[in-house]
Order: structure tokens, then C-alpha cells, then sequence
């Protein structure tokens, strides 16, 4: 393997990392509830946003991403249960207003509390770069893909082997089923949101040192997770894994080998490609229609 | 005369055989009853009929002619209205502008005119107007022509599906289930309502569970048991056929 | 017509209203984003399709009208008609698959262009400009260059007028119930013989070319454009505009297009708050009103009496 090629696909693969953990938020999110929330993005910005400033306050790394992570699952909270609860049952276009004026919200708010100004975080284990296959890898894109691993673990054993994480599947699957037997909807909506929070701004978090962090990356962080949702198949979890792994290495590799101009495009071409040929993704079910 | 007529029809949904090698005759002028228990395929057949779904195997044959259309606009076009089971309103139109809409076929005409409402349209515009009060007045829905469709009530609301159907004038018109959830004196105005039909020759394939109403006013019964065939014929024969009491019955008991 | 005769009045009387040059200023744009929203009503109000990629027809209108006339020296009407024609062009070609998709699927497909096409804006600097953008030349009609704010007014209040009438004829329509059936139910409006397919691509090719037509005269009208009115946010500001209005309701994309246009430039003393009430109002609006603005007064009016 060329060495370039390696670099590619490493960075695709670090970057990957991150569109699936926003992936998963809007996968969990439109299981629990048929929101797809627009403003996922915004919580990756909040969990970047939210450790410089704590970090600059003079908290150590690991205190001040933990109290992040916990801001970011109480705006998803509270983003749950005074936004969307009161508006369920509406329409797409609406529910789509809603979380897009969310995040407006949240991007203003985080422009006047904070600054316009990008910052980095430090890298959480130095700079010192690794060789691998003849390429270099940054220590932290080994943190960022480790964790998501490890994310994907947790996730896992947290939606087949705890109550919480059952009810959830169950609501998705069959909402009134569900609800007959005692689960209640109202919460599963309520963990769904800080759960996909917290994995926002982990991501956000994660990726800061690499990319820089300010005010506005959630636009571009949440649009390009959800095109991961997309080509991962939409409210599957694994799908959601896989889509944002194969967006990055096809982001990584397009840029490298075709044009670094339209890096950025890549994802959205992409998404039109798969909701056009295939909607359902690569691991996304297809429901009929029942009259 | 033969109006329509299936060989072989039959619609799987991965794996459950919802309609199965189902053959029958519909002819013309007649009122054809489909009954049989819950979720037996009737639904699934009038799916069928009106090309919402694409058949899984079989043919049909319209007025003698093989039936060529793919989507459901295109079997509307052929001739063929319905009506549903799960209420399919215009919610968001007045009643009056439900049988409107349900006049499209006849209704032809291009963007640019409708744009420009040219006077020619203004004048098709009040016949469909007119045809559609009339429509309302038979399903006796008269003095609900300009409310919202979403404040009538569950009873009108069927009727005017029916109204909105007939609104394009189908040769072939599937009602499935007029009388779910009405109340004994609806239902009587259902029954006249049919008997109507009848008498304007249009031909009409009833999908309903109140056996009163389908022994009152069917020409010919289809019994349908888990998607396939029971037993066919006239109303006294199909009542009293060992086969068609036995599935009833059978299904009651749990 | 009542409502259509009191639009004229109001774009008849406002001069008198209209104190200085950038007044004018104001109430054109009011008028070409009223033009852009009543389009897009036919399409989201109406025929029930999200598009969240609107302001993509509102850029390829713009640059197209502004590269045909700054860099081929097209006579500004003959390019304003060509990128109109080229929005219009795109969205039947990209429609048909991207309309075969429903709600939020839909909505992730428009979204998608949308960005697309602002990238390739941003992108392509040696014809647009890139980031900086492109000056415009002014639009000419037979020879004679319209500019000053006063003749723009005109042309837009004429414009906008004249795209209510037709709207407010295609909804009362065959065409236009077709388009309310296939939103109320897609599934009866087939059964009614409404080919669904063919009419929702008219109302998105129809929003895509009034939205395209906006663009090319907002581009000549300014002078300079930039790709800022290409992008995603704009759209979704389209899109509030028509949800916060009203939708299907033709005056309430007038009045979602004009209160959110107006506001915000009146208000430039709250700049730094202006992302935050943006978006607390459309949160709101659509908790609190999710019909929008007309139509609720419409319902309390009635309730009155
Ligand atoms: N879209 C679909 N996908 C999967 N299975 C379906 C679908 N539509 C119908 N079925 C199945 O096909 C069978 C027949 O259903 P159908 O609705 O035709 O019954 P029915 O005779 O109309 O019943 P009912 O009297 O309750 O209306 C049922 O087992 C049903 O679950
Ligand atoms: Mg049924």
C-alpha cells in the first residue's frame, strides 16, 4: 500500500469516527421519535465550545469534557421536552422548523456567550506523530477512533442488555406496543435527546484539536452526520456506524484523488445518490405503505 | 357482459399470502360482494383493483380488454373509483371541493389556462361546481357543501368518499366497508344509497362486514378465506353453504 | 380578488410611506422575497412537498442572469430569461427522483441540492467570483437601463402583484386542487386520477422558476451578488418565511416574507441578537401557531364573530 494511500484512508477513517457518533445521535433520535433533529450538529459545537472555555477557566481536560458532555445532554433535554414534546404529532415541516430554529438558537446563543473566534483544544497525548504503513498518524486520531469504538461498545450493550435501552428499540419498532406495555414514550423521547446530546458533543470534543472548534462548525459537522445517517440506512444504528465510516474514507479519498475543491460536496452528492437510487441505505429498512 | 374479470390474482407480502389464485367475474350492472373474516385479503384485493398494489401473480381484464394500466391514476382513468376503509379525505379542502377533486378526469386542462383562469375554465369551473352539489345533495350531504371537511362528522365523512368517487364516474365503483362504524339509521341511508347505485347502472363491488346490508343488496357474493376463494354465488346460496358458516363460526370462537 | 385588490392598494399606497431611498430599498426586497415564498407556497402550502433547497434556484437565477450578462454580454432580459429558464430546467430534471421521496426523505434530498449547488457557486470562482462574489449589470428594458429605487419598486410591485393573481387562479383551479388532493392524500387523489407524480413536479418546477426569476432580478437589482443567497440558511429563511406566514396561504406568504424581511433590517441596532431571535421566533411560531400567522387571525376573526 502507497503511503498516500494510507494517509487517506487513516484521516478518512478519523474523521469517519466522528460522522458516525453525530450518525448515531440522529439515528437514536428518529428511532425514539421520528425527528431527524437538525440541531445534532449544534451539540458537537457545544461539547468543543464548552471544554475550551472550562479549560480556559482552568479545569483539567478530563473534568471540563465531562461537564460539556453534561451541558450539552441537559440543551438536548430541554430541547426534548419544551420543543418537540409540545409539537408532537406535527407535521415534517414543522418538526423540521423546530429543531433547525434550535439550533439557530443555540449558534446565536453560543455567538454571544462565547465569541466568533476559532479555538483549538489542545491534543489530549501530544503531537508527536506515529508512523503507520508509511503514513503518520496524529495521536489523537487514535483517541478519536478508539473512543468511538469503544462508544459503539457501550452502545451496543446498552440497547440489547439494559431496560433503558430496550425500551427505546421497542418504541421504535411498535410506538403503540410499546406503549401498552408501560413503556413510557414521554421518557424514551427524553433519554433519546441527552443520549444523542452527549454523543454530539463527545464527537465535538474528540475532533477539536484536530479541526479547530468555534460557533458555527455545527452546521457543517451535523449536515455531514446526517448524510452518514443517510447512506447508512436511516434509524439503524449499525447502518449509522457504517455510513459515517465509508463517508469518510469516500471524503478522504475524493479529495485526494479527484478534487480537494469539492471535498465538501462529496457527503451531499452522496446522500442525493442514495435517497435517489437506494433511500433505504445500506443497512436501513424499507416499511410499505398501508392504506 | 363480463366488466371485470381476474385470473389467478394473487398478492404476498414476504411471505404471508394475503390474496391467493383467486379467479372470479364481475358483470356488468351488478352489485358484487366481497365478504369474509379479519384481514382475509379483501382490503388487500380492492388494493388490488384500483393498482396500489401490483399483483404478486395474475391478470385482469377490464370490459374484455386486458388491463394495461401501472399506476393507480392510470386504473382511475380506465374507469375504476373506490373508496377506503381508513377514511382518505381531503382534509384540507372544503366538502364541496373533495367531489370537486374527485372530478379531475374530467377536468382536463393546462397550467397555462389554469394560471390565467381563462373564461372557457371559469364556465367548466361552475359545471364542476354544480355537478358536485348535485353529488352531494344524492349522498345527502347537501348542507355540508362548504364546510371545512375536517368539522363533518365520522358518517358524513364516508358518504363523502362515496360522493367523490362517483364524482368521476366510474364504471366499476369498490366500496370497502360504507358501514364500519356507523349507526343503524346511517346504515339504512347506505343501503338506499347502494340500491342508487344500482339503479344508475354503475357497477358496484361491496367490501363489508354487516351481513344484513350484503344479503339486502348483492347480486352475486365472493367469500374469501385466507386470501383465497370459500365459496361464490347468490346471497341465499352463500348463506347457507356449511363452508362460509364454518369459517365465521371458527373465527368467532377466538 | 377582495384580497388581491387590497395587496394593489397596499403596493400602491406604501409610497406614501416610504420616506427615503433605503425604505425603498427595504420594500423591494420585501417584494422580490414575496414573490420568491409565494412560489414556494404552491409547492410546501399547497402541494404539501418540504423543499429545503430553494435558495440553490434562487442562486442559479442570480448567476446565471449575472455571468450570461457580466462575462457573454447577454442583453440583461434575454439572460434574466435564460437562468430562470436553467432553474426551471434543473428542477424538472433533478424532480422526478428526488419527488418519488416523502417527507423527511424529501426534505434531505432538496437539502442536499440546495448545499450542492452552493458549493459549486462558492466553488467555480473563475465565473462567479467565488466567496467575494460578482457585480451585475442593470437591467435594461428596450435600451433604457431601469435603475433609481423608485422604478424597481414599481417593476416588483407589479411583479408581485401579478404573481398572486396567477397563484391565487392556479390554487382555485383543476391544477391547484390536484395539488391540495395529493397533499391531503396522496393515495386518493391517485385513485381520483390525479397523476401525482407529474403534478408535484409542476408545482416544484414552477417554485424552482418564480424562485430562479427572484434571484435573477435580486442579482440586477443590487448590483453585486454573493453566494450568501445561495445557501442552506437562505433557504431555510425562504421556507420560515412561508411557515411563518402562513402556509397554503398565499397572503400569508406575503406577510411571513414581508414581517420577516422588514424586521430584521429595522432592527439592525439588535444585530448580535438577531440569530438568537430568529430562531427563538420560528421555535415558537410553530410550538404556539403551526398553522402561521394569517390563517390564525383568519380563525380568531371568525371566532369573534
Ligand atoms: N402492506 C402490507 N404489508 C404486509 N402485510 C399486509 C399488507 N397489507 C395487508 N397485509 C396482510 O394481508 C392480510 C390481508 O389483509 P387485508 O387488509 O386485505 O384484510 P381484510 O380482509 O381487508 O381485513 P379487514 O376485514 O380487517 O379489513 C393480513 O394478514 C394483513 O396483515
Ligand atoms: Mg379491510
Amino acid at each position: 500500500m502507497s503511503g498516500e494511500l494510507a494517509q487517506f484512508l487513516l484521516s478518512g477513517l478519523t474523521v469517519g469516527s466522528i460522522y458516525a457518533l453525530v450518525a448515531l445521535g440522529f439515528a437514536i433520535i428518529y428511532n425514539a421519535s421520528h425527528v431527524i433533529n437538525f440541531a445534532q450538529g449544534e451539540f458537537v459545537m457545544i461539547g468543543g465550545m464548552a471544554t475550551v472555555s472550562l479549560l480556559g477557566a482552568g479545569l483539567p481536560l478530563a473534568l471540563a469534557a465531562a461537564l460539556a458532555v453534561a451541558l450539552a445532554a441537559l440543551i438536548g433535554l430541554a430541547l426534548a421536552r419544551f420543543a418537540v414534546q409540545p409539537a408532537r404529532g406535527a407535521s415534517v415541516v414543522t418538526l423540521i422548523i423546530i429543531t433547525i430554529g434550535a439550533a439557530i438558537l443555540l449558534r446565536g446563543l453560543a455567538a454571544l456567550v462565547w465569541d466568533k473566534r476559532i479555538h483549538a483544544l489542545p491534543a489530549f497525548s501530544g503531537d508527536a506523530p506515529i508512523a503507520v504503513a508509511g503514513a503518520t498518524l496524529a495521536p489523537q486520531s487514535l483517541w478519536v477512533i478508539g473512543v468511538t469504538a469503544l462508544i459503539v461498545c457501550a452502545l451496543w450493550a446498552f440497547f440489547n442488555r439494559t431496560l433503558n435501552g430496550k425500551a427505546i428499540l421497542a418504541v421504535s419498532h411498535n410506538r403503540l406496543a410499546a406503549q401498552l406495555m408501560g413503556i413510557s414514550v414521554r421518557r424514551v423521547l427524553l433519554v433519546s435527546f441527552a443520549l444523542s446530546a452527549a454523543l454530539g458533543a463527545l464527537a465535538g470534543i474528540l475532533v477539536a484539536p484536530i479541526t479547530f472548534t468555534s460557533w458555527d462548525v455545527g452546521v457543517m459537522l451535523g449536515l455531514k452526520g446526517f448524510a452518514a445517517a443517510i447512506l447508512g440506512g436511516m434509524g439503524s444504528g449499525p447502518g449509522a456506524v457504517l455510513g459515517g465510516l465509508v463517508l469518510g474514507l469516500l471524503e478522504s479519498l475524493g479529495a485526494g484523488y479527484l478534487s480537494s475543491a469539492y471535498k465538501d460536496a462529496i457527503a451531499f452528492i452522496v446522500m442525493l445518490a442514495v435517497l435517489m437510487l437506494m433511500p433505504g441505505g445500506l443497512l436501513g429498512a424499507r416499511a410499505a405503505e398501508r392504506v | 357482459m363480463s366488466l371485470l374479470r381476474a385470473e389467478g390474482l394473487a398478492k404476498e407480502f414476504g411471505g404471508v399470502r394475503a390474496v391467493e389464485g383467486l379467479d372470479f367475474e364481475i358483470r356488468e350492472g351488478q352489485v358484487f360482494s366481497v365478504i369474509g373474516p379479519n384481514g382475509a385479503g379483501k382490503t388487500t384485493l380492492l388494493n388490488l383493483l384500483t393498482g396500489i398494489y401490483r399483483p404478486s401473480a395474475g391478470r385482469l381484464w377490464l370490459a374484455g380488454r386486458a388491463l394495461a394500466a401501472r399506476a393507480p391514476h392510470q386504473f382511475a382513468a380506465a374507469g375504476i373509483g373506490r373508496t377506503f376503509q381508513n377514511l382518505q379525505i381531503f382534509f384540507n379542502m372544503s366538502a364541496l371541493e373533495n367531489v370537486m377533486a374527485g372530478r379531475h378526469l374530467h377536468e382536463r386542462c393546462g397550467l397555462l389556462a389554469a394560471l390565467a383562469r381563462t373564461p372557457r375554465l371559469a364556465r367548466a369551473e361552475r359545471d364542476c361546481r354544480r355537478l358536485a352539489r348535485e353529488l352531494l345533495e344524492f349522498v345527502g350531504l347537501a348542507a355540508y357543501a362548504d364546510a371545512p371537511a375536517d368539522s363533518l362528522p365520522y358518517g358524513a365523512l364516508k358518504r363523502l368518499e362515496i360522493a367523490r368517487a362517483l364524482a368521476a364516474e366510474p364504471r366499476l365503483l369498490l366500496l370497502d366497508e360504507p358501514a364500519a362504524g356507523l349507526n343503524p339509521s346511517e346504515i339504512r341511508g347506505i343501503d338506499g344509497l347502494i340500491q342508487g347505485l344500482a339503479k344508475r347502472g354503475i357497477t358496484v363491488v361491496l367490501v363489508e362486514h354487516n351481513m344484513k346490508l350484503v344479503m339486502g343488496v348483492s347480486d352475486h357474493v365472493l367469500v374469501l378465506d385466507y386470501g383465497r376463494k370459500l365459496a361464490e354465488g347468490a346471497p341465499e346460496a352463500v348463506r347457507g353453504d356449511p363452508r362460509v358458516i364454518e369459517a365465521y363460526l371458527g373465527g368467532a370462537e377466538h | 380578488m377582495r384580497g388581491l385588490l387590497a395587496l394593489a392598494a397596499v403596493v400602491l399606497l406604501a409610497p406614501l410611506a416610504l420616506a427615503n431611498n433605503y425604505h425603498y430599498e427595504i420594500a423591494i426586497l420585501v417584494g422580490l422575497n414575496a414573490i420568491v415564498c409565494v412560489g414556494l407556497n404552491l409547492l410546501i402550502g399547497y402541494a404539501g412537498q418540504v423543499s429545503l433547497g430553494h435558495a440553490g434556484f434562487f442562486g442559479i437565477g442570480a448567476y446565471g442572469s449575472a455571468i450570461l450578462a457580466a462575462r457573454y454580454g447577454w442583453p440583461p432580459l434575454a439572460s434574466l430569461a435564460a437562468a430562470t429558464a436553467a432553474a426551471a430546467l434543473l428542477a424538472w430534471v433533478v424532480g422526478r427522483p428526488i419527488l418519488r421521496l416523502r417527507g423527511h426523505y424529501l426534505a434531505m434530498a432538496t437539502l442536499g441540492l440546495g448545499i450542492i449547488i452552493s458549493i459549486v457557486i462558492t466553488t467555480e470562482d473563475r465565473y462567479t467570483g467565488g466567496p467575494d462574489g460578482m457585480s451585475v449589470p442593470p437591467l435594461a428594458l428596450a435600451g433604457f437601463a431601469l435603475s433609481g429605487e423608485r422604478a424597481w419598486y414599481w417593476l416588483v410591485g407589479a411583479l408581485l402583484v401579478a404573481t398572486v393573481w396567477l397563484s391565487l387562479n392556479l390554487i382555485d383551479s383543476p391544477v391547484g386542487r390536484a395539488l391540495r388532493a395529493l397533499h391531503g392524500s396522496e393515495v386518493a387523489a391517485e385513485v381520483a386520477g390525479i397523476d401525482s407524480a407529474r403534478h408535484k413536479l409542476l408545482a416544484f418546477v414552477l417554485s424552482a422558476a418564480i424562485a430562479g426569476l427572484a434571484g435573477a432580478l435580486t442579482a440586477h437589482y443590487a448590483g453585486f451578488i454573493t453566494p450568501g443567497k445561495a445557501t442552506f440558511l437562505h433557504s431555510i429563511e425562504l421556507v420560515v418565511m412561508v411557515v411563518f406566514g402562513g402556509m397554503a396561504s398565499t397572503f400569508g406568504a406575503v406577510v411571513g416574507a414581508a414581517v420577516l424581511t422588514a424586521l430584521p433590517q429595522l432592527l439592525t441596532v439588535f444585530k448580535e441578537y438577531e440569530m438568537v431571535v430568529f430562531g427563538g421566533v420560528m421555535m415558537l411560531t410553530m410550538i404556539f401557531m403551526p398553522t402561521g400567522l394569517v390563517p390564525t387571525l383568519a380563525m380568531l376573526a371568525r371566532r369573534r364573530r
